[in-house]
C-alpha cells in the first residue's frame, strides 16, 4: 500500500516535471522599427540592439543561385544550434531590407521555408537568434529580366 | 546565346518545316503530327516525349528544382478551390455544368479544343463553359477575368492524368481551321519577325537571355497557369498575347477565331500527351 | 471575410511538417495599377500558430513576402489527434484562419 502512494506521487512528479519543459512562446510584438529600417544595420540594430552578431556555419541557407522569378524566391533557413529564439530574413539590396521574422519556441524545429520578394540581384542574410547571441549565414541570388518569356 | 550542336540539327528542322509548310490543300495532319513529335525525339533523344510537358523545366535542372518548390504548395490552388465552388453552382434554369459538360464532367479538358461542325468553328473549353452558362441562365464570364481562370483551373485539375485523343481533322472546316493554325505557327511576325517555330522549334532548348526555349510538344497539356509573372492563373490565349508582344506583333484578343485556330493545331501536336495542369510557371 | 489559410500537415514519427498557404494580396505599396494609380500597401503583419490551442510560432512579415505566402515549419512532437491552427492579421486590420487535424 505505502510502495503504492511513493510510486504514484513519484509519476506524478515526473509528469509535472515534463509538463514545465513546454515552455510557452512569449513573443515579442512586432518590430515596426526594424520592418521600416532601410539599411540592413538599421534592421540589425533594430531587431537585436547590442548582440553580438557573428557568421556561423551552424546557419545553413537554401536559397537558388539565381532565381526564376524576383517575385517568388524560395528560401529554407534551417539551423543545428541550441535554443533558437528566432530566425529572420534579410535582403540587402531590397529597399526594407527585413523581410521576415520567425518566433518559435523549443517545440518547433529551427527550420522555416516561405517564399520573398527580391527587387533585385542581392544577397540574403539568414539571422538565427538564440541566447548566445545572433548567427548569421548569407548568399548572394541572382534575379534576372527573363529573356522573351520575361 | 548558348549554342548546342546547331549543324547537325539543319537538315532536320530544314526537312521538318519544308514538310510541315508544304502545299496547303494537301495537309495531312496526322502525318504532321509524326514529324513533329519526331521531331523532338531526335531533338532530345535522351529526354522521353512525355516529360515535355514541363516545359522548360524538363531541360533545365536548376530552374526545375525551384519549379518543384513551387509545385509543393502552389499558388493555383487557390484558384482551383475558387474555381470548384463556381462549378457547384447551380443553374438558374436547371442543372449544372455537371449536366452540360458530358459523362465524364468534370475530367472534359481532353476533349477541347474541338470543331464544331454546326458552329463551323473551333470551339475551346472556355467557350464551352460560357455555353454552359448562358444556357442554364447565367451571364457569360469575361475570358480573361480570375472567374473564368479558376473555372478552368478546378477544371484542368479534374482532368489530370488524362490524354489528349483529338480526332483528326477530317471535314473541310475543320481542316481549314486546322491549317490556318498551322499557318499562323509557321510565320513570321512582329518586328523581332519571329515565328512561333523560330523559338520552340528551331531554337528549341538554347537559352535566349536567361529563359530556357521550352519544347511545343507539352505545350498544350498544363493550362491554365499560374504565371508568377503574372501573380494569378492566366490561359493559353493570354500567353498567346504575351509572345506576340514579346516579338513585337500585335497581340489578338482572347478567343479570337486565330488564337481558337492555333490552339487547334497546337493541341493536336500534342496528341497522345498526359494533361497536366494547372502548373506554375515563372 | 478573407479566404481561409490552407494547410497540409504530414506526421512522420513525432514529427508534424506543416506546410499553410494564405491567399493575400501582399501589395508592397509601391505598385502602381494599369491606369498608373499606386495599389495602397496591404500585406500580413503576423502570423500566428498554435499547435493544441497553444502559440508555438509568431512570424512577424514585412510587404517583401510573396504574394499568396507560403510558409512551412516542424512541430517536433506531436501525435495524431493534435489541432493545428494557422491565423494572421495584416496592416489594414483584416484576419483570416485556418486548421487542422492530425492524422
Amino acid at each position: 500500500m505505502q510502495f503504492d502512494i511513493k510510486r504514484r506521487r513519484l509519476v506524478q512528479g515526473l509528469l509535472a516535471l515534463t509538463a514545465l519543459a513546454i515552455v510557452p512562446l512569449r513573443a515579442l510584438a512586432r518590430n515596426k522599427e526594424a520592418f521600416e529600417a532601410t539599411s540592413p544595420d538599421d534592421a540589425l540594430k533594430s531587431l537585436f540592439g547590442d548582440k553580438a552578431v557573428s557568421d556561423s556555419d551552424q546557419v545553413s541557407l537554401k536559397v537558388p543561385d539565381i532565381a526564376e522569378n524576383g517575385a517568388v524566391v524560395p528560401v529554407t533557413v534551417e539551423s543545428s544550434l541550441a535554443g533558437v529564439a528566432s530566425i529572420s530574413i534579410i535582403v540587402i539590396e531590397n529597399p526594407n531590407p527585413l523581410s521576415a521574422r520567425f518566433q518559435m519556441n523549443p517545440a518547433v524545429a529551427a527550420n522555416i521555408s516561405t517564399r520573398i520578394k527580391m527587387g533585385q540581384s542581392s544577397d540574403v542574410v539568414a539571422a538565427v537568434e538564440t541566447d548566445e547571441g545572433v548567427f548569421v549565414t548569407r548568399k548572394n541570388v541572382k534575379v534576372t529580366i527573363g529573356g522573351c518569356g520575361g | 546565346m548558348n549554342r548546342t550542336n546547331c549543324t547537325a540539327l539543319l537538315p532536320i528542322t530544314a526537312l521538318l518545316v519544308s514538310m510541315l509548310l508544304s502545299a496547303p490543300g494537301w495537309a495531312d495532319p496526322a502525318q504532321d503530327l509524326a514529324a513533329f513529335q519526331n521531331f523532338y525525339q531526335k531533338r532530345f533523344p535522351d529526354i522521353p516525349l512525355a516529360a515535355h510537358k514541363d516545359g522548360a523545366y524538363a531541360l533545365d535542372e536548376a530552374k526545375r528544382e525551384q519549379w518543384l518548390e513551387m509545385e509543393d504548395f502552389p499558388p493555383y490552388e487557390i484558384a482551383v478551390d475558387d474555381g470548384a465552388e463556381l462549378y457547384d453552382e447551380a443553374f438558374p434554369g436547371g442543372g449544372g455544368y455537371a449536366d452540360c459538360l458530358g459523362d465524364s464532367a468534370p475530367a472534359v479538358k481532353q476533349l477541347y479544343p474541338r470543331f464544331d461542325g454546326e458552329a463551323g468553328q473551333v470551339v475551346t473549353l472556355e467557350q464551352a463553359l460560357n455555353q454552359c452558362r448562358v444556357e442554364g441562365g447565367l451571364e457569360p464570364l469575361a475570358y480573361e477575368g480570375e472567374e473564368m481562370a479558376a473555372l478552368a483551373a478546378y477544371i484542368a485539375m479534374e482532368s489530370r492524368g488524362r490524354v489528349f485523343e483529338l480526332a483528326s481533322p477530317a471535314d473541310p472546316g475543320a481542316l481549314a481551321a486546322y491549317e490556318n493554325g498551322k499557318q499562323f505557327y509557321y510565320t513570321r511576325r512582329g518586328q523581332l519577325n519571329f515565328a512561333c517555330s523560330s523559338c520552340h522549334l528551331q531554337s528549341v532548348g538554347m537559352m535566349l537571355r536567361a529563359e530556357r526555349l521550352s519544347a511545343a510538344v507539352g505545350h498544350a497539356t498544363h493550362w491554365p497557369v499560374y504565371r508568377g509573372k503574372w501573380e494569378r492563373v492566366g490561359s493559353l490565349h493570354k500567353r498567346f498575347q504575351e509572345c506576340n508582344e514579346q516579338v513585337r506583333a500585335e497581340p489578338l484578343d482572347e478567343q479570337s477565331e486565330t488564337y481558337r485556330n492555333l490552339e487547334y493545331f497546337l493541341t493536336y501536336m500534342n496528341n497522345g500527351m498526359e494533361l497536366n495542369g494547372p502548373a506554375s510557371r515563372k | 471575410m478573407a479566404k481561409p489559410v490552407k494547410i497540409r500537415a504530414k506526421l512522420k514519427g513525432e514529427v508534424a511538417s506543416i506546410k499553410s498557404l494564405m491567399p493575400h494580396p501582399m501589395e508592397t505599396g509601391t505598385r502602381k495599377d494599369p491606369e498608373g494609380n499606386v495599389v495602397a500597401a496591404h500585406y500580413i503583419e503576423t502570423v500566428t500558430c498554435e499547435h493544441n490551442g497553444e502559440t508555438i510560432v509568431v512570424a512577424d512579415w514585412g510587404p517583401s513576402v510573396s504574394k499568396n505566402p507560403y510558409f512551412a515549419f516542424q512541430i517536433l512532437s506531436a501525435k495524431t489527434g493534435d489541432t493545428v491552427k494557422i491565423s494572421w492579421t495584416d496592416n489594414l486590420g483584416e484576419t483570416s484562419t485556418g486548421e487542422t487535424t492530425l492524422k
